[in-house]
């Protein structure tokens, strides 16, 4: 069976973004750049499914400039097999971003999806379940477990109230959440070994599917900042403020 | 306009994320509609009846749509979009899980997480962990919504909707619900409680809640935790609060031995009051807390338990 892994290259996660003094947008100019965390999880689900012997090949895909290259590149380090990149100076929507994995998922006709569950710059949380819809594929969305069964697979789900369980038809699609495992570190002879696996490069013409945006950004401003307070001294103290001051309690 | 909400519900109760997803659909203005749909979840219909500025309750009460599988309820839900021109739903676990799924079959664009709403076709939403806050303005004919019920103060439940059946049955027959382990408290919910008590790494164990499970006790209030307290075995994800947990902004939100990284301030900073214990007078928690209180929390959390009488 095929998996397919969809990565994503964000800001990395312990960068302190700053938004721009025009309020355009964040400030992306010499900041350092890595796989989403959801992502990295969901190459490594597919690395230990490979592990286990139920899938044979990882096809891992990733769009945006040819910078993002590197991701592909750290997903084949880590244990994919072969690459895609779909070339664009576009900044892709979730729907775009959909409707191109379901033009690589009809030629690919991968038994499984995985996806990070969110990128964490945008923070939308949609692609997977848009690519389900556009492909009719069922989804195991904020997957915490993920078993293979014979024409099927069981996702453990992190829901509001706990967990929760589905056993889906394949093909079907994964959005990980963090506590599905925990990705490794690729080594140096993988690393080097990834530069000689084959990545392909397309362009959303290729596939014929119109990327361009449907909502638009007026503006991006820095969040409202909260004032720091007043430290007390004692459990008293703090008792008669919240009684007295604040009228919480 | 017409607005249509789903409502979140779980065994007859409607859910107070509803409320606040009503109030957001109250400032877009128009006609607002509630769709409940469930497996025997009548009780939960009359109750979206009884909220404020709902014009009608519709109500799809069948097998398929039990446990809210995301593959049968977006058909529903796309089925029923041809009337309206929002269709909004509380950013939860659920509404996250289903609501793409509408847009993407509309062909239309979701936008995630609205905590205001600036006209009918724009709205404010946090990205990069609530890091930066996006003005977006959708063009699409059906505007895809979620709501972070944070954002919003409930809608009031003075109503008196009326409840129509729709018989509509989708089952696409590519998903099926094994089982579920959800948590069982008697404490209020996370996403509504009015005060909120939450453990870090500083519990040092999952043993040393129970301090704030007493101190919750005598507030009524809901216990959380950091993602540190989770990653740590201390307590289930479930009680997590933060970016890649719940999104909370109750009353007052007490922070215990939590450190304040970026990503649990993200779930909590806009609560009304926030109180820090800690004994590293430098944690960023104090930089957002109203009232901080630097010292071990073993000695000063009993002590709060004793004097909240």
């Amino acid at each position: 069976m095929k998996v397919l892994v969809a990565v994503k290259r964000v800001v990395d996660y312990n960068v302190k973004i700053r938004v721009k003094s025009d309020e355009s947008g964040v400030d992306l100019a010499n900041v350092k750049m890595a796989m989403n965390p959801f992502c990295e999880i969901a190459v490594e689900e597919a690395v230990r499914l490979k592990e286990k012997g139920v899938v044979d090949e990882i096809i891992v895909v990733s769009m945006g400039p040819k910078a993002c290259q590197e991701q592909i590149r750290t997903a084949l380090a880590l244990g994919a097999d072969r690459g895609i990149q779909i070339e664009t100076d576009e900044e892709l929507e979730s729907l775009a971003v959909a409707k191109l994995l379901a033009k690589v998922v009809e030629e690919e006709q991968p038994g499984l999806v995985v996806l990070g569950k969110q990128s964490i710059d945008s923070d939308n949380n949609q692609t997977g379940q848009m690519l389900g819809a556009i492909t009719g594929m069922p989804q195991g969305t904020f997957a915490s477990e993920v078993n293979m069964a014979d024409g099927v697979v069981e996702v453990t789900r992190e829901i509001d109230g706990g967990l929760q369980t589905l056993s889906l038809k394949l093909p079907a699609i994964v959005t990980t959440d963090l506590r599905l495992n925990e990705p490794r570190y690729a080594s140096l002879p993988n690393i080097m070994k990834a530069k000689r696996k084959p990545l392909d490069v397309k362009t959303p013409a290729d596939y014929g599917v119109d990327v361009s945006p449907r909502l638009k950004t007026l503006k991006v401003e820095a969040p409202a900042q909260r004032e720091a307070g007043i430290l007390v001294s004692s459990v008293d103290e703090l008792v008669d403020k919240l009684k007295n001051e604040a009228k919480v309690i | 306009m017409a607005i249509l909400v789903i409502a979140e519900h779980e065994h007859g109760v409607l859910k107070d994320a509803t409320l606040n997803t009503v109030a957001a659909a109250q400032q877009i203005g128009g006609d607002i509609d509630v769709l409940v749909a469930g497996s025997d979840c009548g009780a939960a219909a009359e109750s979206a009846a009884k909220v404020s500025g709902v014009n009608k309750v519709l109500l799809a009460d069948a097998e398929c749509y039990n446990h809210q599988l995301a593959e049968n309820l977006s058909l529903l839900v796309t089925e029923l979009s041809a009337s309206y021109s929002h269709i909004l739903a509380p950013a939860t676990t659920t509404g996250k899980n289903f609501m793409p799924r509408v847009a993407a079959a509309l062909d239309v664009a979701q936008i995630s997480d609205i905590i205001t709403v600036e006209s009918a076709d724009t709205f404010k939403r946090p990205i990069y962990a609530g890091n930066a806050i996006a003005t977006v303005q959708s063009g699409d004919s059906v505007k895809v919504i979620t709501v972070r019920t944070t954002g919003f103060d409930a809608a009031a439940t003075e109503g008196n909707a009326t409840v129509e059946a729709i018989g509509a049955v989708h089952d696409a027959g590519v998903s099926s619900f094994v089982k579920e382990a959800l948590a069982k408290s008697d404490r209020p919910e996370l996403t509504s409680a009015r005060v909120i008590i939450s453990g870090g790494r500083g519990m040092a164990n999952g043993e040393n809640f129970q301090m704030l499970e007493r101190v919750a006790d005598k507030l009524g209030a809901a216990v959380g935790a950091s993602r540190a307290a989770v990653d740590a075995g201390f307590v289930p994800n479930d009680m997590q609060v933060g970016q890649t947990g719940k999104i909370v902004a109750p009353e007052l939100y007490i922070a215990v031995g939590i450190s304040g990284a970026i990503q649990h301030l993200a779930g909590m900073k806009d609560s009304k009051y926030i109180v820090a214990i800690n004994k590293d007078e430098e944690a960023p928690i104090f930089q957002v807390a109203d009232y901080g209180l630097v010292a071990d929390l073993f000695d000063v959390v009993p002590e709060l338990e004793q004097k909240l009488g």
